[in-house]
């Protein structure tokens, strides 16, 4: 499954992600690196942004980027 | 001595450098806001201690200008110590940075900031083991309440002294760490200046792309880096860039895991706050009363400040020429026209910007904004925004420049130009004096917000217009939230005042010198020659002719447009000269046409001169329509509005 469909409050463990050069680095600088687990804090409405937490770190993903990253739940 | 400070956005790298070099770095509890390098000469020790200020970077990827910039700085043995900022309440995240300047064969010491905020989450940090792990020094700091900075620089002088390179702490891959030690041995004598083995690391991890300028220096490498390459992707199994981001997160880690206890996790009522603030329907309404609040209290402040300031300074230079003795003498109209631009700055400018900046700190600081960003990025996304461009956008609220170079952190060169675009066109803190000296005072506080939401309409236009047609889509937002913290008085005001000083130390001059020459235009009639050729502009926009000297001068500083206008239309009181109507248009044309000097210098510094001259063409267009739709929208509904 991907990040946004996750529930609010579920916790999930990064398994891959895909997209641009950009966007890579900007996920792994933020320290989200596959086989880290990460909160979904909250969803904004009408498809908005997910807010998650990564050990102590929030951190908001457009919808664009969390459809991108797969994970499992835990 | 030089040494140079570098931490991760958000970390308090900047409070820092401002409580040891005086006010000089811009802060914000917002990612990304330091992104021009800053120095300040400081005495530690007794000796002269040159401190620069690196922006803010979660890496040393390579993946932005900035970073790249910020490595090569770094390796090429610029600075005598590299004093390392990192947040002890988010180690792991700090930590990955510190293993790689560790790499870069520099002399390091780390400043572990925000100890207090990391005992309030109930984390105990061993920092003493810490050091021993990392085999540098790690000390602790409260950078916003000055505790233990003083111990901090002593430590760092005396590292730079020692002259030791900090050791890199080995790569747990065996093929990893084999493979940079076989390319160090073949870099010895490299003639860049690098640390070897540094150079080894950084040539595997980005390749040419980080050493495009100086490949000629570092000629007969590439196949060796190459095949070294390839041995990274059948040991480890990713490609280097891959594998030496893994393993450094692994490392920090195993580290934090070494060093950090976690006590009884308490309840976290910055979570409690986020559920209100960041709820799908009280969110909304609470930005709403914010964005209410604040903008109704610069405007109450303001307006009850302009008025009485105004007045007395009219009294003052009617007066004046009757206490020289009178007469039309050319030198007391230019001491008058000299006195009227003071009078500008002080009265119609300095009562709105004062609280302005006062409140923008305060959200900035208490960590709003971002936060902002989240709950904003479905409205930016569905007007075809880009996600990242909010930083940008917000920040020029404030002031145009520090937004336009905030666009360095985008990665893609027509995302960096429509930001930059974007960002020229939100009404900065000159701007907003001139909306609410102008439009909120003499025809009520709804006519300001209303050129506000016309402008967020203008701006989510042109963005969807030029995204669609010429750039293509977004990545969307990736944003970092960081905590609240409660702002401290001392940096707000601190805050507040460096960016009034700047802006009387540079505005001031601007605004006497500006009166005089007008004053002198007058008197030749230049300004007669200059109002005919805007004339075609001035005619089509219903503005009297006397406008179009004032909008040249707006293009010095914005807020000169207003306070020239004063003078040639030679009022005292606006509403006697222009109407509702003209109001309007004049302060909407104003409001998006070319951005002042500093902000296209320093869109010429980013983006070179050609896209400076694209941005000014477009944000006339803009102007000119925007402010064409004003006049028939004002016009059409003249009667109903009461003008």
């Amino acid at each position: 499954m991907v990040l946004i469909d996750a529930e609010c409050g579920q916790s999930v463990r990064i398994i891959s992600y895909t997209g641009g050069h950009g966007v890579i680095s900007k996920l792994r600088q933020l320290s989200l690196m596959p086989g880290d687990s990460v909160q979904i804090v909250k969803k904004a409405p009408l498809r908005g942004p997910v807010l998650i937490e990564s050990q102590g770190r929030s951190v908001a993903l457009g919808r664009g980027i969390a459809a991108r990253v797969q994970v499992e739940i835990i | 001595m030089r040494l140079a400070l570098i931490g991760q956005p958000n970390a308090g790298k900047s409070t820092l450098f401002n409580q040891v070099a005086g006010y000089k770095a811009e802060t914000g509890n917002f990612p990304g806001t330091t992104v021009t390098y800053t120095e300040s000469k400081v005495q530690v020790l007794g000796e002269s201690v040159e401190l620069v200020d690196l922006p803010g970077t979660y890496s040393l990827s390579a993946a932005s200008r900035a970073e790249q910039e910020a490595i090569r700085y770094l390796a090429s043995h610029e600075v005598d110590a590299i004093v390392n900022i990192i947040d002890a309440s988010h180690l792991i995240q700090g930590l990955g940075l510190t293993l790689e300047l560790l790499e870069l064969g520099c002399p390091v010491i780390v400043g572990m900031n925000m100890m207090d905020e990391a005992a309030r989450l109930g984390l105990s940090i061993d920092g003493p083991q810490l050091q021993e792990l990392l085999g540098v020094p790690v000390l602790p700091l409260v950078a916003n309440r000055g505790r233990g900075i003083q111990k901090l620089f002593t430590t760092a002088v005396q590292v730079a002294r020692e002259g030791k390179d900090a050791p890199r702490l080995p790569y747990k891959n065996k093929v990893l760490e084999q493979t940079v030690q076989s390319l160090t041995t073949h870099l010895e004598d490299n003639t860049i200046g690098w640390a070897p083995e540094a150079l080894a690391i950084r040539l595997l991890e980005n390749g040419e792309a980080l050493f495009s300028d100086i490949k000629q220096e570092l000629p007969d490498i590439w196949p060796l880096v190459e095949e070294h390459k390839q041995m990274i992707i059948e040991g480890h199994g990713n490609d280097p860039e891959w594998a030496f981001a893994a393993e450094r997160h692994a490392l920090a880690q195993e580290l934090t895991s070494k060093v950090v206890i976690q006590k009884e996790e308490r309840v976290n009522w910055q979570t409690r706050l986020d559920d209100i603030i960041l709820h799908p329907f009280w969110g909304y309404l609470i930005m709403l009363g914010i964005l209410w609040i604040f903008f109704q209290g610069v405007y109450t402040l303001g307006s009850y400040l302009e008025k009485p300031l105004l007045n007395s300074f009219d009294v003052f230079t009617q007066k004046l020429p009757t206490l020289l003795g009178g007469g039309e003498s050319v030198w007391i109209k230019m001491l008058v026209g000299g006195i009227q631009g003071i009078a500008g700055g002080v009265a119609i400018v300095l009562p709105y910007l004062v609280p302005f900046l006062l409140g923008m700190g305060f959200l900035e600081d208490l960590g709003y904004l971002p936060r902002l960003a989240f709950m904003m990025d479905v409205l930016m996304h569905r007007l075809g925004l880009h996600g990242k461009a909010i930083v940008p956008f917000i920040l020029g609220y404030g002031c145009n420049v520090p937004a336009v170079m905030a666009t360095r952190t985008l990665r893609d060169r027509q995302d960096r130009f429509l930001a930059a675009l974007l960002a020229t066109m939100v009404p900065c803190a000159a701007r907003l004096s001139i909306i609410f000296g102008l439009v909120a005072f003499y025809l009520g506080p709804i006519y300001a917000v209303a050129i506000y939401v016309l402008n967020i309409l203008v701006i989510a236009i042109v963005g969807r217009l030029l995204s669609q047609r010429v750039l293509k889509g977004s990545p969307g937002l990736i944003l970092e939230v960081p905590a609240y913290r409660l702002p401290t008085l001392k940096t707000v005001v601190q805050k507040a005042w460096f960016r009034i000083r700047e802006f009387v130390v540079e505005a001031w001059p601007l605004l006497i010198g500006g009166s005089i020459i007008l004053e002198i235009a007058n008197i030749l009639h230049i300004s007669d020659i200059i109002n005919i050729v805007f004339r075609p502009l001035t005619w089509a926009l219903g503005l009297p002719t006397a406008v179009g000297m004032p909008l040249v001068f707006g293009i010095l500083r914005k807020e000169l447009s207003l306070i020239m206008l004063r003078q040639a239309l030679n009022v005292t009181d606006f509403s006697m000269a222009l109407s509702p109507e003209q109001m309007l248009t004049f302060t909407v044309f104003v409001v998006f046409y070319v951005p002042c000097v500093a902000t296209l210098a320093a869109l010429r510094k980013e983006l070179g001169t050609r896209k400076m001259w694209i941005i000014t063409a477009l944000t006339v267009v803009v102007a000119i329509v925007a402010a064409l739709f004003t006049r028939l929208f004002a016009v059409v509904f003249a009667p109903v509005l009461g003008f």
